[in-house]
Parts: C-alpha cells; sequence; structure tokens
C-alpha cells in the first residue's frame, strides 16, 4: 500500500475518483451553476428589491406599505384572489366531469373529444379572450346574452380563464381517475351499495388528491395569468396586469418587486400544499390493482356524450371564432372573407419578424433545453454519492413550478439590467428570452425527465463500470435511447409552451426581439383585433403542426428504434 | 501478503448514517471456489458484495483480490463480472450487443468480438437467440444473458446477486446446476448471494451464513447442516427442534422431565449452565419397543402430515408445549407401522445428533 493510500485510510474511506466520477460531478455543478444564475439568483434579487428604493436604499417594510394604502394596488389583490377561486371551482368542476366521462363511459367517440380538449394548450391564454371579445364585446356578434353586463372585466376574465386552463386541469384529473381499482367496486357492489353512494364513497376518494392537485394547479395558472385579463381585463385591476402597469407603465421597481411577491406567495402555497397532498398520493395506489371493466349504461352514456359535446363544441366554437376574425375583412360590416389580416406589415411597423423571433425562440428553447434538461434530470438521479448536493439541486429544479412567469421576467430584468452583473450583455437579446424560458418551463419536463429515468433499471449504470466502459457510453447507447419518447414529449413541451408564453417574455423583449405573443398583447390592446387573431392563429398553426409533426416523428421512430419494446 | 487466499476480506465494516450494515467482518476465499452468502433480508449479504464489487465504499476495512489491494480502487479498475437480480440487460440491444457490451468498448477487431460473443452464447446454451431482443426471452434465458455477459471480459471473479430468485421453482433448480457445471468448468472463482438456504446448500463449495452484519459461519453446507455454528445457523438452515435445558453432568442435559445424552467437548458449557438443546426433525428414529438405552424415550402423535416424500409428525411427550417436538418419518414407515394420531409410539435420538447452545443473555431466544 502506498503512503497515499495509508492516509486516505486514516481519513477515512474514499474511493479513489475515476473520470467517470469527475465528469459526473463536473456535469451536477454545472448543472446547479445554471439553476443559480437562472433562477435562485435573479428571485433572491425581487426580494431584495422589495424592500428598497428606487435608489436601492434598504428601506423595510416600507414599500408593502406604500402598495397597501394605494387604492388600485390593494383591490388588485383581492380581484385576483376572487377571479381566480371562482375560475378554479368552475374548471375543475367542468373537468372532472369532463375526465369521468372520458374514463368512466362507454360514450362514442372519447378519441376525438379527448383532442379537442387539448386544443387550448397549443394557442396564447390570449386567444379565447379575443374570441369572446368578439362574441360578448361591444360589437360583438350575440352580446345581447348578457342582458347589459360588459364582458370586460371580471365576468370576461373567469369566462377566458376556464376555457384557457381547462386542459391543464383535464390532464391531472384524468390520472387521478385512471389510477382506480376494479375490487373496489366489485367489492362495493357486493355489500349492495347505490350507484350514488358508491360513487361518494369509491370513486371521490379515490381521486382526492387528483382533485385538489388540478385545484392548486389552475388556482395558480389563473391568479398568475396576465394574457386572458390584460385583453379582456377592461378597467378591472388584477396583480398580474397591476404589476406591469408598475413596471412597464411607471417605472416603479420598487412596486413592481411588491406585487411580484403578492404574486409569488400564493403560487407558493399552492406549490407546497400541492407536494404534500402528492406525497399523500403515492401511498394510496396498490400495485397489484385490477383495472376497471366497464359495463354499458344507456342514461349514463348519453348524459355523458351531451356534456363532453357541449364542452368540446364551445371550445371549438371559441377557436373558431377567432379563426374566422382572422379571416373576416371588417368585423362586423364586410363579413367577406379575406388573408388581408395575415398581412402583418400592414398593421404597423412590426410585420412578419416577429412570428420568425418567436420561431427562435421556440426553436432554441427545445433544442438548448431538452438536452439541459435531460441530463440535469440524470445527474441528479443516476448520480452516485453527494446526496446533499443532488438532494439541493433537485430542490432548485422544483422552484420553477412555484414561480409566476410575470415574477420570473421582473426577477431578470433586477438580476440581469444590473450594470454590476457581469452577465448584463445577454440583456435585450434573443439570448435572454431564450434562457428565461428554458427556467419558466423546467420544471414539468424535468419531472417527465425523472419519470423515464426512473423506469430504467438502477443497474445499468453499475453493470457499464464492471464492464468497464464509461457511464457517457451507456448514456449514449442506452440510457438516451431508451428515454428516446420522454425526450420528444420534452422537446415539444418547450416548443409549444414558448410559441405561445407572454408572462415572462413580456418583460424582456427589445425592438428586435419582439414575438408574436407580445404582438398580440399590444395589438389587442390597440383594438386591432383581426390582426391579433391572425396572429394568434399563426400560433396555434405552428404549435400544432409541430405536436402533429412529432407524433408522427415519434410513432416512426419508435417502430425504428424502440423495438425493443414489442413482445 | 497471503499467497493461498484468491479473494481476501478483512475487518470490513460499513455504515449507512446510524445503521451498521456490517460489523467486522474478514473471510477468504480460495481460487476457483463458489461461494454462497446465505442469510435474511437484511443480514448485510448484498452490501458485502456490492463492496467486493467497488460499487460502494466500505467504512472502514480492506479488500485483497489476487494479492492486489482493491480497497479504494473505484468499479471500473476491478476485475469482475456481476449478475444481478434484475439481469439488468439492456432493453434496446439485442442478445449480441448486450453480451458484446464491453468487449466492443475495448477497441477489439470486430470479428474477434462477434467470435466471442457466439461462443459465449453458445456456452450458456442460446446460441441461437442471438438476434432477439431482452425483452423476447423468457426468465430463464434472460438469466443466461446476463451470466454471458458477466462472463465477457473473462474476469477472475463472478459476482451474482440473488440471480435466481426471479425464476420460477421449476427453472430455478435446473439453472442452479447450470451455474454449478459451468463455474466448474471455468474454474471461476464465484461469489452468489442468496436467501435460499436449499439453493446455497446445494450449490456452495462453502457457505457464509450472515446475520445482522455479521458472519455466523463460515464453512462446508454439510458441516453448517450438521454442525450450526450458532444458534441462529441452526434455526436459519434447515428445521429444528427447539428446547431449553440445564446441564447436569458432562455430557448429560436435563429437559423437562428427562435426561439426555449428548457427545460432550470441552468447549460446551459446564454442569449448572442453562442451555438450549437442538436436534432436526429427521435425527428422531422409530423403534420396535422400549428399552433403557439412551435418549429413547415414548411420544403420543398429536398430528401427522403428508409432504410428499416424508410425513411430518407433531408428537407429544408430556403435557406443557416445552415437550411437543416436530419428527420427519419416511412415508414407508408410516405406512409400514400405521402411523396416525393418538397412537404412542417409541423414538430415539442418537446422542450425536442432539446439540447444546449457551443461552446468550443479550440475544433473546426467538419463540
Amino acid at each position: 500500500m502506498s503512503a497515499l493510500d495509508q492516509i486516505a485510510l486514516l481519513a477515512g474511506f474514499r474511493q479513489k475518483v475515476s473520470n467517470d466520477v469527475l465528469v459526473a460531478r463536473g456535469g451536477l455543478a454545472l448543472l446547479a451553476a445554471f439553476l443559480t444564475i437562472a433562477i435562485a439568483l435573479p428571485l433572491y434579487s425581487v426580494f431584495s428589491r422589495s424592500v428598497r428604493d428606487n435608489e436601492g436604499v434598504f428601506v423595510g417594510m416600507r414599500n408593502f406599505g406604500r402598495f397597501l394604502s394605494e387604492p388600485g394596488l390593494a383591490v388588485s389583490v383581492w380581484n385576483s384572489l376572487l377571479v381566480a377561486i371562482i375560475s378554479t371551482f368552475l374548471t375543475v368542476s367542468l373537468a372532472f366531469f369532463y375526465a369521468y366521462a372520458l374514463n368512466r363511459s362507454l360514450m362514442p367517440g372519447k378519441w376525438i373529444f379527448r383532442g379537442i380538449a387539448m386544443t387550448p394548450l397549443l394557442a396564447p391564454s390570449l386567444l379565447p379572450a379575443i374570441a369572446l371579445i368578439y362574441l360578448f364585446g361591444k360589437q360583438g356578434v350575440i352580446n345581447g346574452v348578457l342582458l347589459g353586463h360588459s364582458i370586460y372585466g371580471p365576468l370576461g376574465i373567469v369566462v377566458g380563464e376556464v376555457l384557457f386552463s381547462f386542459p391543464h386541469a383535464l390532464l391531472i384529473i384524468t390520472i387521478a381517475l385512471s389510477t382506480t381499482d376494479q375490487r373496489l367496486y366489485d367489492a362495493a357492489t357486493s355489500l349492495r351499495a347505490g350507484p350514488l353512494r358508491i360513487f361518494l364513497t369509491v370513486t371521490l376518494p379515490a381521486c382526492r388528491y387528483g382533485l385538489l392537485s388540478a385545484f392548486f394547479a389552475v388556482f395558480t395558472l389563473v391568479f398568475t395569468d396576465f394574457g386572458v385579463p390584460s385583453v379582456i381585463g377592461g378597467s378591472y385591476p388584477v396583480l398580474a396586469t397591476e404589476l406591469y402597469k408598475q413596471v412597464i407603465g411607471r417605472f416603479d421597481f420598487p412596486m413592481g418587486a411588491v406585487a411580484g411577491i403578492f404574486l409569488l406567495v400564493p403560487a407558493i402555497i399552492a406549490f407546497i400544499a400541492d407536494r404534500i397532498v402528492q406525497r399523500r398520493e403515492t401511498a394510496m395506489i396498490s400495485t397489484s390493482a385490477v383495472p376497471l371493466q366497464l359495463k354499458p349504461n344507456g342514461v349514463r352514456d348519453v348524459v355523458c356524450f351531451l356534456f363532453c359535446a357541449t364542452v368540446a363544441l364551445t371550445l371549438l366554437g371559441i377557436l373558431a371564432t377567432a379563426a374566422f376574425g382572422s379571416f373576416i375583412k371588417f368585423w362586423p360590416y364586410d363579413l367577406s372573407l379575406s388573408l388581408r389580416n395575415y398581412d402583418f406589415r400592414g398593421v404597423d411597423s412590426t410585420g412578419w419578424y416577429v412570428y420568425i423571433n418567436s420561431l427562435k425562440l421556440a426553436g432554441w428553447t427545445a433544442f438548448l433545453g431538452t438536452p439541459i434538461i435531460f441530463l440535469g434530470a440524470y445527474f441528479i438521479e443516476k448520480g452516485r454519492g453527494f446526496g446533499w448536493f443532488r438532494a439541493f439541486a433537485q430542490l432548485l429544479c422544483m422552484v420553477p413550478l412555484a414561480v409566476p412567469g410575470m415574477v420570473l421576467g421582473l426577477s431578470y430584468i433586477f438580476f440581469f439590467n444590473n450594470p454590476a452583473n457581469p452577465l448584463n450583455f445577454v440583456y435585450g437579446t434573443m439570448s435572454i428570452l431564450v434562457l428565461s424560458t428554458i427556467a419558466h418551463f423546467y420544471t414539468v419536463p424535468h419531472l417527465a425527465a425523472i419519470t423515464a429515468l426512473k423506469q430504467l433499471d438502477r443497474e445499468f449504470e453499475s453493470v457499464g463500470e464492471s464492464l468497464k466502459v464509461p457511464f457517457w457510453v451507456t448514456l449514449r447507447r442506452v440510457t438516451i435511447p431508451a428515454c428516446l419518447p420522454a425526450i420528444l414529449d420534452i422537446w415539444t413541451y418547450l416548443f409549444v409552451n414558448s410559441m405561445t408564453t407572454v408572462s415572462a417574455v413580456i418583460f424582456l423583449y427589445v425592438a428586435s426581439t419582439k414575438l408574436s405573443s407580445v404582438t398580440i398583447v399590444n395589438w389587442a390592446d390597440w383594438g386591432k383585433l383581426p390582426a391579433a387573431s391572425a396572429m394568434g392563429m399563426m400560433i396555434f398553426a405552428t404549435s400544432s403542426g409541430v405536436w402533429f409533426l412529432q407524433v408522427v416523428i415519434s410513432r416512426r421512430l419508435l417502430r425504428r428504434t424502440q423495438a425493443w419494446r414489442e413482445r | 501478503m497471503s499467497t493461498e487466499s484468491y479473494l481476501r476480506i478483512e475487518g470490513i465494516n460499513k455504515s449507512f448514517g446510524a445503521f451498521q450494515a456490517l460489523r467486522n467482518v474478514s473471510l477468504q476465499i480460495d481460487k476457483g471456489e463458489f461461494v454462497c452468502f446465505l442469510g435474511p433480508s437484511g443480514c448485510g449479504k448484498t452490501t458485502l458484495l456490492r463492496l467486493i464489487a467497488g460499487l460502494d465504499v466500505q467504512t472502514s476495512g480492506q479488500i485483497f483480490q489476487d494479492g492486489r489491494n482493491i480497497s479504494l480502487l473505484p468499479a471500473s479498475k476491478r476485475d469482475f463480472g456481476i449478475v444481478f437480480q434484475s439481469y439488468a440487460l439492456f432493453p434496446n440491444l439485442s442478445v449480441e450487443e448486450n453480451v458484446g457490451y464491453g468487449l466492443r468498448y475495448q477497441g477489439q477487431p470486430k470479428r474477434d468480438v462477434e467470435k466471442r460473443v457466439k461462443d459465449l452464447l453458445e456456452l450458456v446454451g442460446i446460441g441461437e437467440q442471438r438476434f432477439k431482443f431482452p425483452a423476447q426471452l423468457s426468465g430463464g434465458q434472460q438469466q443466461r444473458v446476463a451470466l454471458a455477459r458477466a462472463l465477457a471480459m473473462s474476469p477472475g471473479l463472478l459476482l451474482l446477486d440473488e440471480p435466481l430468485s426471479a425464476l420460477d421453482a421449476r427453472v430455478r433448480v435446473h439453472l442452479r446446476n447450470e451455474i454449478r457445471d459451468l463455474q466448474r468448468r471455468l474454474g471461476v472463482t464465484t461469489v452468489l448471494v442468496t436467501h435460499d438456504q436449499e439453493e446455497a446448500l446445494t450449490m456452495a463449495d462453502r457457505v457464509v451464513v450472515m446475520n445482522q452484519g455479521t458472519v455466523e459461519q463460515f464453512a462446508r453446507p454439510m458441516e453448517v447442516y450438521r454442525h450450526p455454528s450458532s444458534l441462529f445457523v441452526a434455526q436459519f438452515v434447515g428445521e429444528t427442534n427447539v428446547m431449553s435445558g440445564v446441564v447436569e453432568s458432562i455430557g448429560k442435559v436435563r429437559v423437562g422431565g428427562r435426561l439426555l445424552s449428548f457427545d460432550a467437548n470441552p468447549a460446551l458449557p459446564p454442569p449448572g449452565a442453562l442451555v438450549v438443546a437442538l436436534f432436526r426433525p429427521e435425527d428422531l428414529a422409530l423403534r420396535q419397543a422400549r428399552s433403557d438405552a439412551e435418549n429413547i424415550f415414548e411420544a403420543r402423535i398429536e398430528s401427522i402430515e403428508f409432504l410428499g416424500p416424508f410425513f411430518r409428525a407433531r408428537l407429544c411427550l408430556g403435557h406443557s408445549p416445552e415437550e411437543r417436538l416436530t419428527a420427519d418419518f419416511s412415508a414407508n414407515s408410516v405406512q409400514d407401522l400405521n402411523l396416525e394420531p393418538d397412537r404412542v409410539i417409541v423414538v430415539a435420538l442418537p446422542p450425536g445428533r442432539l446439540r447444546i447452545y449457551p443461552i446468550n443473555i443479550e440475544k433473546e431466544l426467538p419463540a
């Protein structure tokens, strides 16, 4: 034994560090550095700015006092909460019955209903709001049904938010409803429970955690959304639009920071509550569950079909209204069709380049974000040793889910627009938009990657090591190919969300990096609805196209590379 | 450094936080030997295997392989092949690519790799499955692929972590023999981890019985069965009758109302000591008639159950539960003597089969 080994023995046992371990630790360190710069430090700057004045002098809680004493600001907090709670109840109820019909009935056309319900994911939240203006606005075709009430304000916001958040709730509740056990229903039936009693004692309890999860997710989504209220909110102040006004309209950064914290706190509470709920949920699923066997039931199936048809037609109607509006010459006086509204050069000096910018942002975010997120998840999940450090990185990866896009965008102004920051040069470039978008949408694909990696055998790396193959070879030849479906999902998720996002980037674009989603906000603001809906349709078409392409590619790719999945 | 043993483990300790998984474990395994680590779950057997592989690091202690101190080497610098309980076959690679995985990376000419893979697959008897994917194979076939892959780099040491526990009983018995034959042919030193005593007793040259992070006994299978070194080993390996008693004089122990003889040796507790007396159910022999010879007594059959090749009888000696015993009788003798419940029979216990252990105050007697 060498003297060095002797020292190692005395100092407690440390294995000699192989190249493998060095590279893996380096990867983990890079990930932590990335997350610190993209999330932790900017977020810290929001808190720091909220207790300082515009000159950076510490003023304690004085900004909070000023915020609460300004009538418009204080009331916006209550408005946001009210709108969010009402929208959440409506969305979760609708989504629950829709999911129930999809999962627990034998109605026809399920896959069509499933597809239609997902369409709002492919368009910015602005699009349903614009469609609502076409229908119920001052010159709306059916504004009579509102009996003199105005769509501009809480009513429009709630309806718009329900339309926009519906698929998010549906996805979560569908998963909750699909994890069930036929034996529970058999047992209940054998104990002579009636359908209502079975519903209340078996069905509802089994998915109550899923319902709570959906509740928290929709609440956060609505509470922090900027798109819908900015288009249809009229003079009704909500927190997200007030935050925007304070920062962009008045350059009152301390007020912006305080508004950001009011936006952040409920989101964090919802996030933590959801984590607690989900931890409980895992204990409920038994591995030996027997899948549900549905029996035909005429009344149930007809009711389900009618309900789903109503919801689906509403969603399609909203989309069709926006599409129709974009092809109309002059609403509502000249209803002849034309492509004039798609000639964006005619609207203002903006033109088509904002669309190209959106494509660039989505492309870069997907191409850079996918490897960062997947490899990050790999180092966290498959790394050995350094347990506390991996747990810390995992925590950082979860943070973005709790941070509203508006707050993230604001934090980037504070952090990157600081001349003392060596990264100051990214400010006003496409890079900062890409960085903020990756950070904004980090958590969901990260969790998808972790789930995919957890499904692989824990010992792949050990086998590779015993065969003297470095981990990166095993990563390239086994782990990545085996996770390919998840990687494609991540890519598409990032691309589609980058196309439709407004909240974070609205603080960060400059004239040369303006995006189509931001342009829609401006045009809707200026009353250029036809052009705004035309731009919205462009985003919708692009997202749908990419999503469709992913389905085709992955199916073909899977057939070629995943032959091993077949038995 | 010793020349005789191939794998030498010296004073290994391993803690996971406050939990001590291994305590001062030392072993010496000879070249070409087949050794089984046997013990209940949580006894530390898999942990010890992972330390030998370098997949975990010991808290203290040293490991030598083939005269080389490998205590601090990472797994990739050690010389072993491993088969995991799950097999960990790469799902997206064919059987051939799985087995050639390490060889290919070493930069050997493609033709040599192909030849070697072909030979290995024929060695484990699945030559014709080369182009299939793991999911298309049966459990037994997957097991063979994992074995071929572990042997591909011609390792000096083969580590098998419960390789048969995922298979159904018939395949398991069959593969047991095959693995053993293969190991003999290749002469590769092998460590197999199992919780199945039958597997350990039939396959191993020597068995390491482990309990709560320590080695209870390291001996040949027959020795472990016939002369278990501790109460734990006696109870973990095979069926045992347990009775408490007092040593009366050298070679005599009082159990209940009876005085039984046993083969004394100086290591056993002195007269007056509280002890546990053990013997195997099959060690009770039927006698035609009473006699006054040693260790012969009458018993009433309480119940008798058919277990295929033999019958297991519950015998009652007196009235206290202490005096209930289990005995195994061959199917023939049960039929010949027409044994049935409530018959009184005469049984003999050869003194050489009665084992005496001091009562360990620290470890409670298991019920």
